[in-house]
């Protein structure tokens, strides 16, 4: 409650960058999609924090909508890997061109 | 008196930067542990350890419904989810790490990374920018009020939008059973992926007949000869 609400900010963009490097590195698709879910819990981590220093309860209102959203990407992202999965075991995201022109 | 006043404050700011320490020792440890693994379980349960991490740091800014919802969804249905994907495909073999097809594209990804990140600390550091306004510092919405502040604004002037939110939860369920469910009306349909390859098919036998009416022909053809 004392803490100076930087400290929170700084942990939240470390957290934001390590999951978009992770987005840009990593070929396993479920690994993808994991530093997708990293990245999702830095911005709420942000609005929490903007959320008590400003002594506003929207920011919170607005995780709970993250949180719902980031839940159905889940779902649906998931289901299009099983189906992409089901196709080609060994796919990673480089194989995945078929939409190239 | 004035001591004695102040070694609470004293005493819980302490307690709440040991909190906050090990709380980001473990959210670090946890992000780091997710991009490093080459096993997806081992990603996924280091996915878990920055979801507590989160959680703690949510109680710790008073945002305990948060926390709760953080835990039970996140760590309750989300990574379950995961793990039965990956149990599911048996997809936890180590991904072959030398298929990058863009060269250079991995230092890139990390000195970008790292210059994004840099922004993003100079925006924590300066954040009157973000915000415009100073913080208040109120902890209004702490305690045990937190959760019925937090459904007040639901309710109310974020009605439509939640409502909206059930939506998009149903849509997501059917799409989700639409894309897992087999045809199975169709089982000996082969699978759009491989439709190039059975195109070919049907040509052979278009050909086959037609050198087999020349040959037939030249057969002709020879026998009168020598007829």
């Amino acid at each position: 409650m004392t803490l100076d609400g930087t400290w929170y900010l700084a942990l939240a963009a470390v957290l934001f960058g390590v999951g978009a490097v992770g987005l840009l590195v990593r070929r396993n698709v479920l690994v993808m999609f994991m530093c997708v879910e990293l990245m999702l819990n830095a911005v709420n981590l942000t609005f929490v924090t903007f959320s008590r220093m400003l002594g506003d309860i929207h920011g919170q209102s607005l995780v709970f909508f993250v949180l719902v959203v980031a839940a159905a990407e889940v779902v649906v992202g998931l289901g299009i890997i099983v189906s992409i999965f089901r196709r080609r075991p060994e796919a990673t995201a480089d194989d995945l061109n078929i939409l190239k022109g | 008196m004035i001591a004695a006043l102040a070694a609470p404050v004293l005493a819980t700011a302490t307690v709440d930067s040991v909190v906050f320490a090990i709380c980001a020792a473990i959210v670090l440890v946890g992000a780091f542990g997710v991009v490093l693994s080459t096993n997806p379980v081992y990603s996924a349960l280091s996915l878990v350890l920055t979801l507590f991490g989160v959680a703690v740091l949510f109680v710790e800014q008073d945002a305990q419904f948060l926390a709760a919802v953080q835990v039970i969804v996140y760590a309750g249905a989300i990574v379950v989810l995961f793990l039965f994907v990956i149990m599911l495909l048996g997809v936890d073999r180590a991904e072959p790490e030398t298929t990058s097809r863009l060269p250079g594209q991995r230092p890139l990804a990390v000195l970008l990374g790292m210059a994004g990140l840099g922004e993003l600390l100079a925006l924590a550091r300066w954040r009157h920018w973000l915000t415009g306004a100073r913080p208040s510092g109120q902890g209004a919405i702490g305690g045990g009020a937190n959760t019925g502040a937090l459904a007040k604004s639901l309710f109310t002037t974020y009605l439509l939008p939640f409502e909206l939110t059930s939506l998009l939860l149903i849509i997501a369920v059917l799409a989700a059973v639409v894309l897992a469910r087999r045809p199975s009306h169709t089982p000996a349909a082969p699978p759009p992926l491989e439709e190039s390859d059975d195109v070919g098919a049907p040509l052979a036998p278009a050909i086959g007949p037609d050198e087999a009416a020349s040959g037939v022909r030249n057969v002709t053809d020879e026998e009168v000869g020598a007829v």
